[in-house]
């Protein structure tokens, strides 16, 4: 009797040991097919020329499906450790969906409002009103000259995102 | 093995076989329903028949309806809308009961809020219902994304993103559920798998469990009394129907359900066929564009009050973000229905008008909702966001105040 018993749990057991580890693995799967594809991951580098931006009037570019805004500052818009600071101009680089929930706000005479649940930003992508809970984010980028290559990192991007890690 | 004879029937031949008497009996003809209810108990079959149409309709939309980013919008607004024989039926069929199935559903739960038909026995009903209610917003979600317009795009943006709001793993995991950066092919077919197969089979299962939930505790009634359901059954069927204060599902409760059911049916293909539009939005007539957001987005209307707590508050308070302030009073106002059988304090199972308290408690919990409802449509500013943070934290303390509004009733009563 005692050893049927043992020999019932043991099949209990055994096929639960190896119910857990193909579970789990199936899980592994399961997981791993909803990730971005390599194809999406390996998705292109942006290459922006800031020669022909206008102070004051921000232009949107895409990089990985997403909006950029490039904005060239004009004198009286205030200086930020943001700024992206090339020869004698000041340019702000963000990525242009709103740290609330992804709406693109638009540029209105002197900051970036967001139709869907009323966040602001400043010239400097800094949230002044609003749900957002951070400025706009930084896109990796690498300067070229006048040109910035977005998808690379360079030394004036880190420059720019350890600063807004302080700001955290 | 039984014991099998000739059968004089197919009637018969079945019945050895599957005891379909039997199975009738319990699950119909004495399957009993309380005497005393009113037209409000015929949700139920309405939700089961609007459920119907959905899955029918869905099978005709889904034999042209093309899953990609490049062709979602044209098999959609062309294909089915131009081309396919009364497709612009199915479609308006399926966009409508989508529509009046979450009217249904709502009064259908603020039925079983007023009546207390979720406790004493009947939490189990309540929260299979509620659970309904997650799986269909859930499925109202993703098949609103299939269109692939502006709105359907900017919704799945907006309701992707509430998920990087979860701590440290927020951000891997909105672009593990878009399976890209942005909102793009891979959303859009993991979408259409969700709302055309796994949504669906979950949907059923749960109303399975919903009807189950019923059989121990039974329907409430109109009084709540609490009846003794076999002796009443016993009187029924001994012939004195009068004075029983039951009646069998079938045929007698499901004819009175069947005449709700034909001015409910009514109603709905009157809007499908002359009011179609209030479930279309226009913005969606324009095609996805990931570069631009349209001036003002808003969900479906039975969406709306939960969005307006999601964005009430707009301010940060003291180390609180903004957002993670809106995103915890969203959750709450999604779970916080699901608890309302362990909320409500008072022991006794009455009609709201037999309980002075809350039944100011649920008129004014239908207020807040409206207006929560009406402000969740308009722009999120000036004067309308501060309504919008007055209307988010009234639907808050409504909740926590249940438990002593309860207690404060029976205690009147002496039951505490």
């Amino acid at each position: 009797m005692s050893n049927d018993t043992n020999r019932r749990d043991f099949l209990g057991y055994s096929f639960a040991a190896v119910a857990a580890v193909g579970g789990a693995a199936s899980l592994v799967g399961m997981k791993q097919a909803w990730d971005p594809l390599p194809s999406v991951l390996a998705g292109g580098f942006t290459t922006i020329d800031l020669a022909p931006l206008k102070a004051g009037q921000p232009e949107t570019f895409t990089w990985r499906g997403k909006p950029i805004f490039v904005l060239k500052k004009t004198a009286d818009m205030e200086n930020s450790n943001r700024d992206l600071v090339v020869g004698a101009d000041r340019y702000t680089v963000a990525i242009g969906l709103c740290t609330h929930l992804g709406c693109i706000p638009a540029w209105k005479k002197d900051k970036w409002k967001c139709a869907c649940h009323g966040g602001e930003f400043n010239p400097s992508a800094k949230q002044t009103f609003g749900p957002p809970p951070r400025p706009l984010d930084l896109p990796p980028f690498e300067v070229k000259g006048t040109t910035i290559v977005l998808g690379n990192v360079g030394p004036e991007s880190e420059k720019i995102a350890a600063f807004l890690a302080t700001q955290a | 093995m039984a014991k099998f004879e000739k059968a004089n029937s197919v009637g018969e031949w079945l019945d050895q076989r599957l005891n379909t008497t039997m199975l009738n009996r319990v699950l119909m003809t004495e399957y009993w329903v309380p005497k005393d209810i009113n037209f409000l108990w015929a949700m139920g079959v309405l939700l089961a028949t609007t459920f119907g149409i959905l899955i029918i309709s869905g099978i005709f939309l889904m034999m042209y309806y093309k899953p990609d980013v490049n062709l979602a919008f044209d098999s959609v607004n062309y294909t089915i809308m131009q081309e396919v024989a009364y497709g612009w039926l199915f479609r308006h069929m399926h966009g409508v009961a989508a529509s009046v199935v979450f009217l249904i559903i709502y009064i259908h739960m603020f039925t079983g809020i007023y009546y207390g038909s979720y406790k004493r026995g009947r939490e189990m009903i309540w929260i299979s219902g509620m659970l309904l209610f997650m799986t269909f917003s859930a499925a109202g979600f993703s098949g609103y994304m299939l269109p692939w317009g502006q709105m359907s795009y900017w919704a799945a943006m907006v309701i992707t993103n509430l998920f990087g709001g979860v701590p440290v793993i927020g951000d891997a995991l909105v672009v593990w559920i878009r399976g890209d950066f942005n909102v793009a092919d891979a959303t859009l077919t993991r979408f259409f798998m969700l709302h055309v197969f796994l949504l669906p089979i979950t949907i059923m299962g749960i109303i399975g469990l919903h009807f189950y939930t019923l059989r121990i505790p039974h329907v409430n009634n109109q009084t709540s009394e609490e009846l003794d359901f076999d002796a009443e059954a016993e009187k029924y069927l001994s012939g004195n129907k009068k004075e029983s204060k039951v009646i069998p599902f079938w045929p007698i409760f499901i004819s009175k359900d069947l005449a709700v059911l034909g001015i409910f049916l009514l109603f709905y293909f009157y809007l499908v066929f002359f009011h179609y539009n209030f479930a279309m939005d226009p913005v969606n007539f324009d095609p996805a564009d990931a570069m631009v957001t349209p001036a003002h987005i808003y969900p479906e209307w039975y969406f709306l009050w939960s969005y307006e707590v999601l964005r009430g508050f707009f301010f940060d308070v003291g180390p609180f973000k903004a957002f993670d302030i809106g995103l915890i009073a969203f959750g709450f106002a999604n779970v916080i229905f699901l608890l309302l059988p362990f909320l409500d304090r008072d022991p006794a199972v009455l009609p709201a008008h037999k309980r002075p308290k809350f039944f100011i408690w649920f008129w004014i919990l239908m207020v807040d909702l409206i207006i929560l409802t009406v402000w969740g449509k308009l722009p999120p500013t000036g004067t309308n966001a501060y309504i919008g943070f007055v209307a988010a934290m009234a639907f808050i303390l409504i909740f926590l105040a249940l438990p002593l509004v309860t207690k404060s009733d029976a205690k009147k009563r002496g039951d505490v």
